[in-house]
């Protein structure tokens, strides 16, 4: 294979000692200038997949190249393309923002006579130009996050790899990331590999997703495919008091399959069926809800389809497997 | 490996906790002996008559030992906070990291030795090897400083855990205290502490520094001293290199 932007992966296993197969024989294609979303609960395999792309961990089995490289028989090659923006914003609060920058742009193997340029303009281009002279310390998490995605960037890497680069962010800052990585794919053609547990990022920012459980991949395509595979929309109903649950579950069993929530009551509708049809019912029989409401088929939604549980209640599950391991 | 250098030294100056303690508790410690242990040096076959410069070698391996304990947390905390793995992911070379890391720590190790000796000589300390005596001191120093801050680099690559090295701290203090830390060998009366003592490396290391103080020139003493740090060094620096290799890992 030609050296190029892309990543292929083939029957990709790590298998940790005593642990279980943290990814079981993954295979996906990343092409050239394209955004990728690696969706998946706590614990799935998405940051193991990461760490031996990124040549930080040796697979037990199959192949990955990246930038047309073998992440095993390359390792070298493959980290002078990527930039990597790690779950963790592995900075020292003793060093300054500039610090950073000039560390990574040395060590990165910028010139000299252009490290100083390239670290303000990613100062610049991060919005940390005023808070270049601080000690990291003091920075919040969006701004660390930002930091981390400067330093990632220093040496203008073909493919870049962000490890839920959102995770704990505020709203805003979450919204600032986004539309850096935008930016990035748009006017510089990076190929991006990107994680992330929240459903809206993958679905905003990715050209394709492919979504992860148990260390496999379960699904995969653009979000609007994988939304069009369920098809049908769902109606969830909110009871007025909380002891007509049983029975608007059973009222709601007659236009479609129930779904499993917690919030409401929930059917995805049977073929035919819409939004009217209920409220008609609704009225004909007194059901007394306080809102019905029609949703079209989400990334949740698929990944329910796919694992039968919530991306929500995955995460949950395998916080609780990771404590039970750890006894 | 400049570069980490340069990272080291900054974050070493920028921690007050890291810099003044190895600087004020030797000090202070030698003052406290100095003060309450002058009347040994009545005893028949003591080598000076000034407890101050009998114990003025004394903080150059307690210095040390802090060193141990700054690069190796350092380190644990750069590895538990993915540091490390930020720096894999570049074209450093696994020995730059290392060397580059322990920079900070000799250049600590630097700033003490002058200190104690400026602290020594204020207090009316006569260095009976002179000028070139000071510089074979300070020499000691640097290489003190790489050889235990390599064990604390050991230490942090194997264990990546600040939290251990601090546990470990006083158990490297033990050997200080069952050293000729507080009396000339020869003059130990119980005898399993002389044993002790005796076969404590860190005896070696403090009588080659004192015997630049109070004696001159004493090649028995300098080759042990010399000896046994080397010995040290290059165990812990080989150590901390192979350790540094598995914790990197990298295809």
């Amino acid at each position: 294979m030609e050296p190029s932007n892309g990543i292929e992966v083939e029957g990709l296993v790590r298998e940790y000692r005593k642990g279980p197969r943290a990814v079981d024989g993954i295979d996906l294609s990343v092409a050239p200038g394209e955004i990728y979303g690696f969706l998946g609960p706590n614990g799935a395999g998405k940051s193991t997949t990461v760490h031996v792309l990124t040549t930080l961990l040796p697979p037990t089995a199959g192949t990955a190249r990246v930038g047309g490289y073998d992440v095993v028989k390359q390792g070298p090659k493959v980290r002078a393309l990527i930039g990597v923006a790690l779950q963790e914003a592995a900075l020292d609060p003793l060093l300054t923002g500039r610090d950073h920058l000039r560390l990574q742009a040395t060590l990165q193997g910028v010139r000299k006579d252009q490290r100083q340029a390239r670290a303000e303009e990613l100062l610049h281009r991060v919005g940390l130009a005023d808070a270049a002279d601080r000690k990291v310390a003091g920075y919040s998490g969006g701004m660390k996050r930002r930091l981390d995605l400067a330093l990632a960037l220093v040496h203008s890497p073909r493919i870049l790899f962000l490890d839920e680069p959102t995770t704990g962010l505020d709203v805003q800052s979450r919204t600032a990331v986004w539309e850096e990585v935008s930016l990035l794919r748009r006017e510089d053609r990076v190929t991006v590999f990107l994680t992330t547990q929240y459903l809206e990022e993958a679905d905003v920012l990715a050209d394709r997703v492919g979504i992860i459980d148990h260390g496999k991949i379960v699904a995969e395509g653009t979000p609007a495919e994988l939304k069009a595979e369920i098809g049908r929309p769902s109606v969830h109903a909110i009871p007025r008091r909380e002891e007509d649950r049983p029975r608007i579950a059973e009222f709601l069993a007659r236009f479609g399959e129930p779904l499993a929530t917690t919030r409401d009551v929930a059917v995805r509708l049977r073929g035919g069926l819409g939004l009217t049809d209920i409220v008609r019912a609704v009225d004909a029989d007194g059901v007394d809800v306080v809102d019905l409401e029609l949703r079209a088929p989400t990334l949740d939604d698929v990944f329910l389809a796919k694992t039968g549980k919530t991306l929500e209640g995955a995460t949950e599950e395998a916080e609780i497997e990771r404590k039970e391991t750890q006894r | 490996m400049a570069a980490i250098a340069r990272r080291s030294v900054v974050r070493t100056s920028r921690q007050p906790a890291s810099v003044i303690p190895p600087l004020i508790f030797p000090v202070a410690l030698m003052l406290v002996y100095s003060a309450g242990l002058q009347s040994s040096t009545d005893l028949p076959g003591f080598p000076t008559d000034s407890f101050l410069a009998f114990m003025l070698a004394v903080p150059f391996i307690q210095g040390a030992l802090f060193s141990t304990m700054i690069a190796g947390t350092d380190l644990a905390r750069d590895i538990e906070t993915g540091f490390v793995n930020r720096l894999s992911l570049t074209a450093l070379r696994d020995s730059a990291l290392l060397v580059g890391q322990l920079s900070g720590v000799v250049v600590l190790g630097v700033v003490q030795a002058v200190f104690y000796l400026a602290v020594g000589l204020a207090a009316g300390v006569e260095i009976a090897s002179g000028p070139a005596g000071v510089v074979v001191l300070l020499v000691y120093a640097v290489v003190v400083s790489l050889a235990f801050g390599a064990l604390g680099a050991y230490l942090a690559f194997r264990t990546g855990s600040g939290e251990v090295i601090q546990a470990l701290f006083p158990l490297l203090f033990v050997f200080l205290f069952i050293s000729s830390m507080n009396t000339p060998r020869d003059l130990i009366g119980v005898g399993w502490f002389r044993t002790a003592a005796t076969l404590n490396p860190v005896s070696y290391m403090i009588e080659c520094i004192r015997s630049l103080i109070i004696v001159g020139w004493d090649p028995e003493a300098l080759i042990l001293g010399f000896g046994f740090i080397a010995i040290i060094g290059v165990a812990s620096l080989t150590l901390s290199s192979h350790a540094l290799r598995t914790r990197m890992t990298r295809t």
